[in-house]
């Protein structure tokens, strides 16, 4: 089931990339410097669009599992329209970080956390705070794709307002709305009315990204979206990023490091040393590829190690 | 993590850890104000039953809880909007239904203690009632009879149902042929006999055609009816959490079907197959139906299942309910105390020994 | 369900939530294509030990048939002479009575069940419907709004009140619920009397079916609640925090996601409740007042019971008699029979479609 059933309906300009993309991946033995090259040559994205929110912002953040501390100390101001990676190898702590931006942290029953979080100024964690307010501001796409099964597409999209009892004037013309920025509208406006379960994986999730765009977030985070899916499915999801990055708040949990330096603006390197996970560089994508600052980033993404 | 001072990073400083928060649990100032809110759908409750021609526990207790929901929906409304309020309006339903269901497992067990406790003496367990007469004072006779009848039946019962069910659940697991469905299917069919039925049944299988006499064996036979069905589903999910690896294991190495199921299989679910043992025991302990109908329920102790009359725990407390002296109904609930101890204990056990079991 | 067919394409054909299977070729269509080897027949000939196993182990499961199929042909054998001569009557007719000469010689009788089919229904009706809301409610509160400790000794709690005896409720429903239920029957006469189902001719609420209902209601709780609550344990967590992750409080996401989901197991428990309900004996015939007419007033004292009608004439039958209780013995079980049939379907078939 690759590459999934109407290739005409790729415009000639994703043709295009997924023809580079493709050469990209033929030489990915030589990764630094193509990877490096690919964080430079990405085109820009357009300025001036309306954008929702004026970004995230996290102030020294840790987070524990019982006495086990896990993430320490992270401090990273996300631009409103900008992209930013968080890559690393396992265990180092990024899903963990990327849960606590929109309180999912805490359904572990052990967790806890410590600083801030400022959702367009304000902390998240502060008392008295609605959870489910900032978790419609902060939509969260997963690893795997988990679309309700027992609602249908054009359900699923609508799942959030449904969730949130929101109002919505016209539906039809929301679902239509999401399912063109998912990317998924030309595969599935005739059969809106069938159930999401019987969506290939990548459709699955480019299903649970409309979905989460259907509650207009300000802030989209993404845990590994692509880790479940093939390369045809990658690519459309990431021409999804670059285009919803013109009106928000992108940030996404990346294992390939590829992904990283195509979708990205800025890029956040965490590593854990046995101890609890530390960012150990943030900065231009740009830079953090081709003129890292620091050695183990230096290693993980020249492919030393990781 | 340990900060190294001897040898300090140019990069790093000492930092200094904060300590864990969870910001998302409820607070102390949310803890008095659920407090309150509670005292005030009792007071409003109170006031209520106290101002109208209602009177009685249920109107309050049913006021109670509409007045809590209540209340709780307009706390979480003003606060947050009419989602949060249905959503704290549905966790106080949720937590009613909770109590409502758990209320009569309070009830039962102090009724049972309180009425059961001045039937206690010390010949209780060691007397039978051959000697004594239903009004007789509490002191005199006891339950002997009763408990070593009820413990052959269970025994033989046992002795029949322990293979059978045993049998069925390895065939559903491990042979897995074409019959496992259906089978799944009539092992849940059977658990749904009613008890009466299989006493009916015994009844006409054997006692008019062949024994024409009430005896324990008669209801040794209709209670294993009773608890093949709960060894066998407790059997086989027990017997599914075995890995498959363990059996690929087993039969790698040469081994029969056969030698693997004896001396894998059922080994490594051992703790959970006694864990079903006892949930069938306790499943039968205190079935009354079939009893009332096969064994005739004698007063003194016989340990001969295939002749004569043999008394039984449930028998001995219906008699006694059913005679309706005071001496009578008290003996009835000291009976229903030991079967509830009874069942308790073979609860607890069966609770230890699947907590034990192979992961 | 977890669909695992991209992984096995035919691996798992009964998976039909897996609409992906009607995208991949049929296995018929492989073995057409030319140049394909046809695969070999593979052949084990079991060891004389394993085969004498597989028969042992067969035969014994093959138990659970033997002894229902023996419980109908005994009962109904023994039933048969009453089934012919009363016919239809006997599941229409209400009158349940021999009439004896000075000798002791049965001069007429005549047997119908219909009170007692009727009474039987109403009484597990009554209770299925007391119980269904508290036992989703506390399910619901297990799984999702306690854990650790408490809900451990909650769900043990519940777990032992299934293990209770029934003449444990019998009896406890005689001396405790009984006084207080007939209280909250004239009650709800008083205020709800003008809808047809709390209207009673006669005030009597001693003994009614309402009573009978609570009593089994009380008895069946734990064992719906627990069913319900081992599928509403196991909603899928992505799907909880797709929910949560879209902004979804509590109730919304049980609504949207674990309903849905448990809504089969929620009607196989309640089935199964139905099915202990209708067969209970001695927890009914302690609270029931047998009456043989048919009365659809659950309020009213005057109710029957296919199982309490058994005990209660047995002590006292000529064998003709006992043969008439023989057929209502299978009546019974034909019915328990049926219910959990129509249980096994249902869940079944909404197991298919909610995951």
């Amino acid at each position: 089931m690759t590459m999934s059933t109407t290739p005409e309906s790729l415009s000639a300009k994703q043709k295009e990339l997924e023809k580079k993309m493709t050469e990209e991946r033929s030489q990915s033995h030589t990764a630094p410097a193509s990877l490096a090259s690919v964080a430079q040559t990405k085109v820009s994205r357009p300025a001036g669009a309306k954008r929702l929110g004026t970004g995230l912002e996290a102030r020294g953040v840790h987070a524990w599992f019982g006495k086990n501390h896990v993430l320490s100390d992270i401090s990273v101001d996300f631009a409103s329209g900008t992209v930013t990676a968080l890559i690393g190898p396992s265990g180092c702590g990024k899903s963990t970080f990327i849960r606590t931006l929109n309180r999912m942290h805490e359904f572990i029953p052990t967790a806890a956390m410590a600083g801030e979080v400022l959702l367009d100024g304000k902390d998240i964690y502060a008392p008295g705070t609605d959870v489910t307010k900032i978790r419609l501001k902060v939509g969260m796409v997963f690893q795997k794709p988990n679309p309700f099964p027992s609602m249908t597409i054009g359900e699923n999209v609508l799942a959030g307002l449904r969730l949130a009892q929101l109002k919505s004037t016209n539906k039809d013309d929301l679902v239509e709305e999401c399912l063109i920025r998912a990317g998924l509208w030309n595969e599935v406006k005739d059969r809106l009315d069938e159930h999401g379960g019987a969506l290939s994986g990548g459709q699955q999730q480019r299903l649970c990204i409309a979905r989460s765009l259907a509650v207009s977030p300000h802030v989209l985070l993404m845990d590994e979206p692509c880790s479940a899916l093939d390369p045809g499915s990658t690519l459309r999801i990431e021409e999804t990023i670059s285009e919803l990055a013109e009106s928000m708040t992108i940030i996404i949990v990346t294992h390939n490091m590829q992904q990283a330096a195509r979708v990205s603006d800025y890029t956040a390197f965490f590593l854990s040393d046995g101890g609890p996970g530390e960012m150990v560089e943030y900065g231009k994508t740009s830079e953090i590829f081709s003129n890292p600052k620091d050695k183990r980033t230096e290693n993980y993404v020249t492919g030393r190690f990781g | 993590m340990s900060i190294e001072t001897d040898n300090p990073l140019p990069s790093k400083e000492k930092k200094i850890t904060p300590q864990p928060q969870t910001p998302w649990k409820t607070s102390g100032t949310e803890r008095a104000s659920s407090l309150i809110f509670i005292l005030a759908a009792a007071a409003a409750s109170y006031m209520t039953v106290a101002l109208t021609p209602m009177k009685g526990i249920l109107p309050l207790t049913l006021l109670f809880f509409i007045f809590a929901a209540l209340f709780s929906f307009i706390r979480g409304n003003r606060s947050r909007g009419i989602v949060a309020g249905q959503d704290s309006a549905a966790g106080v339903v949720m937590a009613i239904g909770m109590f409502v269901a758990l209320l009569p497992i309070a009830s039962i067990l102090y009724t049972t203690v309180s009425k059961g406790l001045p039937g206690l003496h010390r010949g209780l367990l060691f007397n039978d009632m051959s000697a004594a007469t239903p009004t007789d004072p509490i002191t005199e006779g006891g339950l002997s009879h009763a408990i070593v009848g009820t413990f052959v039946m269970v025994m033989i019962s046992l002795a029949i149902a322990l293979p059978l069910g045993l049998l069925t659940a390895i065939y559903i697991t491990e042979i897995r042929g074409r019959f496992t469905r259906p089978i799944r299917f009539l092992v849940q069919a059977m658990s749904g006999v009613p008890s009466i039925v299989a006493g009916l049944f015994i009844l006409s299988a054997f006692v008019y055609p062949i024994t024409k006499t009430f005896s324990g064996l008669m209801g040794s036979l209709a209670l294993s009816i009773l608890m093949i069905p709960t060894i066998a589903r407790t059997a086989e999910e027990v017997l599914r959490l075995i890995p498959e690896d363990l059996r690929e294991a087993g039969l790698a190495l040469g081994g029969t079907q056969w030698r693997t199921v004896a001396m894998v299989v059922v080994p490594a679910a051992r703790s959970g197959l006694v864990t079903a043992v006892i949930l069938g025991i306790a499943r039968v302990a205190g079935e009354t139906a079939p009893i009332l109908l096969l064994t005739g329920g004698g007063d003194q102790i016989n340990i001969n299942p295939v002749e004569g009359a043999m008394g039984s725990l449930p028998f001995y407390i219906w008699k006694s309910f059913f005679f309706g002296s005071e001496e009578a109904v008290a003996r009835g609930w000291a009976g229903l105390l030991v079967l509830l101890t009874l069942v308790l204990i073979l609860f607890a056990t069966a609770r230890f020994f699947s907590t034990r079991k192979v992961r | 369900m977890i669909c695992s067919s991209s992984v096995h394409p035919f691996a798992t054909p009964d998976c039909d939530s897996c609409p992906k299977m009607r995208l991949m070729p049929a296995p018929q269509a492989l073995a057409d294509a030319p140049n394909l080897p046809k695969p070999r027949v593979i052949t084990t000939e079991p060891r004389l030990s394993d085969k004498v196993f597989r028969a042992v182990v067969t035969a014994g499961g093959l138990s659970s048939l033997v002894i229902l199929g023996l419980i109908a042909v005994f009962l109904a054998y023994q039933g048969f002479e009453i089934l012919v001569t009363e016919g239809l009557d006997f599941f229409t007719s209400s009158k349940w009575e021999v009439i004896t000469d000075e000798y002791g010689d049965v001069v007429s009788y005549e047997f119908g069940l219909a009170a007692m089919l009727v009474g039987t229904m109403l009484c597990a009706l009554v209770a299925v419907f007391v119980a269904i809301p508290v036992s989703v409610a506390s399910a619901l509160f297990l799984s999702f709004y306690v854990r650790g400790k408490l809900k451990a000794i909650l769900i043990g709690s519940v777990d032992l009140m299934a293990a209770f005896p029934s003449i444990l409720f019998g009896f406890w429903g005689f001396f405790v619920l009984m006084p207080r239920a007939e209280y909250w029957a004239m009650l709800i006469n008083k205020y709800l009397g003008w809808i047809p189902l709390f209207a009673v001719d006669e005030r009597v609420f001693t003994r009614s079916p309402f009573l009978a209902g609570l009593v089994l209601a009380v008895m069946i709780i734990p064992i719906t609640t627990s069913v319900a609550r081992e599928v509403f344990d196991q909603t899928p967590l992505d799907r909880v925090q797709a929910a949560y992750a879209l902004g979804a409080t509590k109730w919304a996401m049980i609504k949207a996601v674990a309903l849905p989901y448990g809504r089969g197991g929620v009607v196989g428990g309640a089935m199964l409740g139905l099915g202990r309900a209708m067969g209970e004996t001695v927890a009914v015939y302690t609270v029931l007042n047998i009456v043989y007419d048919i009365n659809w007033q659950i309020l009213f004292g005057a109710g029957g019971n296919i199982a309490s009608l058994i005990l209660l004439k047995f002590g006292e039958a000529r064998p003709l008699e006992v043969q008439a209780l023989m057929a209502a013995g299978l009546a019974l079980f034909l019915l328990t029979l049926l219910v959990n049939f129509i249980a096994d379907f249902i869940v079944k078939k909404s197991g298919k479609k909610g995951r």
